[in-house]
């Protein structure tokens, strides 16, 4: 698949600005969404391969404009949504309630 | 660093996690102790310090170095380092003549067994962009100027396969111990993207670990 993920080659993204001595999770959120991939991936919802195509599928302005774990996010939500195990209305009712609660 | 205040409000992102996780545990489809043991291992246990044992057992061990680049997968398993994203390795060796650094211009595959996870960096577009149509200058940013004489061979991983740089082992370390080469091995320079530290810049680093000290540690 030729899309915005496939950047090898491209030009004009900008300087590498290595960061030194980088934690391995910048935000707590980046840590949970972590571990919910491994959990989710070993309690066998999705391969390797699905979740990969997942991040691919994201549009394509969002996935260069994202933090790397919100790619996961986002392809976690969509396959779990695809599988069954949730449904976008679930994760949109519980987001609102927590943004209430946290007001 | 980039520490959250606790009072902050959270973002879209850390709410939209929070109700995936908060769901996901509701249904009983996720067990969030195994979730923090998942994220404990990941973040103190494995990292670039278990890379490091496998490149000095292989300056020290010139068999271990002979089966490594035959067979990385196995001679890695020799030390333990298995596991998810090291199921398929190959190890590629700097020498004078031929540098190599490894890149996944699709997203971000690495080989979390012996390095952890990836550093921001490797994950972003400039890398992974680069990497592949101007290596040296890549290399430059990072501070590292391969001679003209020296082929540069930069390695695209994928979902399959993941890529280990045997650096070269610096000048002046005759004689050392392999706990003490380990700590001469940087993550950067099994990527490619570094060179191992020299004698006296190892020592050096050490004190200030050791004065500063929370990071990782090593054996």
């Amino acid at each position: 698949m030729n899309g915005a993920h496939d950047l090898g080659g491209m030009h004009g993204l900008g300087p590498i600005n290595p960061e030194p001595n980088e934690p391995v999770f910048h935000e707590e959120w980046e840590r949970r969404m972590f571990g919910l991939f491994i959990a989710t991936f070993a309690g066998g919802h999705f391969n390797v391969d699905q979740f990969r195509h997942a991040i691919e599928r994201m549009n394509p302005a969002h996935y260069l404009d994202s933090p790397y774990y919100e790619h996961w996010l986002n392809a976690c939500e969509t396959l779990l949504v695809e599988g069954g195990a949730l449904s976008h209305k679930e994760l949109n009712e519980h987001t609102s309630r927590l943004e209430k609660e946290a007001r | 660093m980039a520490h959250r205040d606790h009072n902050a409000p959270l973002s879209d992102t850390a709410l939209r996690v929070k109700a995936l996780e908060a769901l996901l545990v509701e249904k009983g489809l996720v067990d969030p102790q195994a979730l923090d043991a998942i994220i404990d291992t990941y973040e103190k246990k494995v990292g670039p310090h278990n890379g490091a044992k496998v490149v000095a057992r292989a300056w020290t061990d010139p068999e271990y170095k002979r089966r490594l680049l035959d067979n990385a997968t196995a001679a890695i398993a020799e030390l333990s380092y298995t596991g998810v994203q090291g199921e398929d390795m190959v190890v590629v060796e700097n020498t004078p003549e031929i540098h190599n650094m490894v890149v996944c211009t699709l997203c971000s595959c690495y080989p979390w067994p012996t390095l952890g996870l990836p550093p921001n960096w490797y994950k972003s577009a400039p890398y992974r962009s680069r990497a592949v149509i101007d290596p040296r200058g890549v290399l430059r940013e990072f501070g590292v100027e391969v001679p003209d004489t020296t082929e540069v061979r930069v390695w695209d991983s994928n979902a399959e396969l993941r890529y280990l740089v045997l650096p070269m082992r610096p000048d002046g370390t005759e004689g050392m111990s392999e706990n003490e080469l380990a700590a001469l091995v940087t993550r950067d320079s099994m990527i490619g993207t570094g060179l191992a530290k020299t004698r006296s810049a190892g020592a050096s680093t050490k004190r200030t670990r050791a004065s500063g000290g929370q990071h990782e540690r090593r054996a």
